[in-house]
């Protein structure tokens, strides 16, 4: 079953003019955002888009752009509230603090 | 960061770690070899740290190892050091050969290490580096986890390192696949998922950590009852109906709203929490026998409750974005606030009479 977040709200931006089709973005992407389309890269599924950054990272031209973030509330309350506790919130994507791993499922069967 | 010694072993200390068996001789020196099916401590290690026991140190010493008997034009696959996913790596490399290149990722698993940085391009290349293990395969690929990427520019390690570089799929379960079909992945491998199993397996931690909260809570709850006009007298007779609702809306929230998660209505999870809390809130309702004023009061806490437990639950699903979760808080959170607010006036309100 395929898991939707909300409409409408994701940050991600796509130069097309500067897309040289390598296809990066389409091997990173762990949602199936991206689609080539005439030899370039295409949104295809905006709402699907996590924000973890993976394309703009590993975009060769810089023709992708994301204010990438983690989607944890615990993290997005600890950051507003000026602490680090649990979670280290919008500072890179990642539920959790320098020593604590994640409690989510971003560590479940993940390769390596 | 240390020189390395012309005879030292390339591959790290580890001495007494019982998934070592022998080691192999290369090029850069010695590497130990891993094995590739867990025993009784590696399957209790990943029990345990599902509960959040001991999830802090279970770690394995970054460096290079090997898996059987690799050679120059084996692929070199990479991991980090939080144990559990060495282990799986390892584990979906039974019969196989490879290297494994382990980063210093802190203890942290691939995907959230990518995203803190530390799964990234410099310490890959840093790691390549001390290792020497440009050396030891020669031409063969350099293969990624797929979740690497928000830490890992290729384009950038390939640069630096002259290696070449690909990412692999997600799961390490479809390596064996992708390594014998030319390092192919398809669209499937290259998604992320969030099967029932998924979202159980992430339940435990919450359960521990939301464990002393709730506790708090039910013994403010517990202090609050002997509130009356008269003054204040414990009302032990109340506590085990306290109990019940709240560990009913603890484990509402957080076992049954990821267990329901694509079933319940809506996409925003402050919402799916708040229609288990709805069911949860009418079922209390419904067995606690209140009257209007203290049952409107109990149903509002556990709505509140639990919609706040499904907001809480973003952090541990795979696809949630910051943004959106920004865009729900901002509504969700002063709703839960205001809902917890007037539960609790009503329900003390009923005491006061």
């Amino acid at each position: 079953m395929k898991m939707a977040y909300l409409q409408d709200v994701v940050s991600l931006r796509l130069d097309r003019d500067a897309c040289i089709g390598c296809g990066r973005c389409l091997d990173v992407c762990p949602h199936g955002v991206f689609i080539l389309d005439e030899g370039k890269s295409r949104i295809a599924d905006r709402d699907a888009c996590m924000e973890c950054g993976a394309c703009a990272r590993n975009c060769p031209v810089d023709a992708l752009w994301v204010k990438n973030g983690v989607g944890c509330a615990v993290g997005i309350l600890n950051a507003a509230l000026g602490r680090n506790a649990a979670c280290c919130g919008e500072k890179q994507s990642c539920c959790c603090s320098e020593t604590q791993p994640c409690s989510s499922s971003k560590e479940t069967n993940v390769l390596g | 960061m240390r020189e390395r010694e012309d005879n030292e072993p390339a591959g790290p200390a580890t001495e007494n770690r019982h998934w070592v068996v022998g080691h192999v001789d290369t090029p850069a020196g010695r590497v130990p070899r891993v094995d590739t099916r867990w025993t009784w401590r590696d399957r209790l290690g990943a029990v345990a740290v599902r509960w959040n026991i001991g999830r802090e140190r279970y770690t394995v010493e970054p460096g290079l190892y090997a898996v059987g008997c690799p050679t120059a034009a084996s692929p070199l696959l990479t991991s980090a050091n939080y144990k559990l996913s060495f282990d799986t790596l390892r584990q979906a490399l039974d019969g196989l050969v490879a290297w494994l290149l382990v980063l210093d990722t802190q203890g942290i698993n691939v995907w959230c290490a990518a995203g803190k940085g530390t799964f990234g391009t410099d310490e890959l290349v840093q790691r390549i580096a001390v290792t020497h293990a440009a050396r030891v395969v020669s031409g063969a690929a350099l293969i990624l986890p797929q979740l690497a990427g928000p830490g890992v520019a290729v384009h950038e390690v390939r640069r630096r390192t002259g290696l070449r570089v690909v990412y692999g799929p997600v799961r390490a379960g479809d390596l064996p696949v992708f390594l014998r079909d030319g390092l192919h992945a398809t669209p499937a491998m290259r998604r992320v998922g969030f099967a029932l199993w998924d979202r159980l397996v992430v339940v435990p931690v919450e359960v521990v950590q939301r464990f002393a909260p709730a506790m708090l809570i039910m013994l403010a709850l517990f202090m609050g009852a002997g509130v009356n006009r008269h003054g204040y007298r414990l009302a032990m007779a109340q506590w085990p109906g306290i109990a019940v609702a709240v560990w009913a809306n603890f484990l509402a929230g957080i076992v049954l709203t990821p267990a329901l998660l694509p079933w319940l209505p809506g996409r925003s999870f402050a919402l799916k929490g708040a229609e288990i809390g709805m069911v949860t809130g009418a079922a209390l309702w419904l067995f606690g026998q209140y009257g209007v004023p203290e049952g409107l009061g109990v149903g509002l806490l556990s709505v509140a409750a639990c919609s706040f437990l499904g907001l809480m639950f973003t952090g541990s699903t795979p696809y949630t974005s910051a943004s959106g979760v920004r865009r729900e808080i901002r509504w969700a959170l002063p709703m839960q606030i205001a809902g917890a607010s007037a539960g609790l006036v009503l329900w003390l309100l009923v005491r006061w009479r």
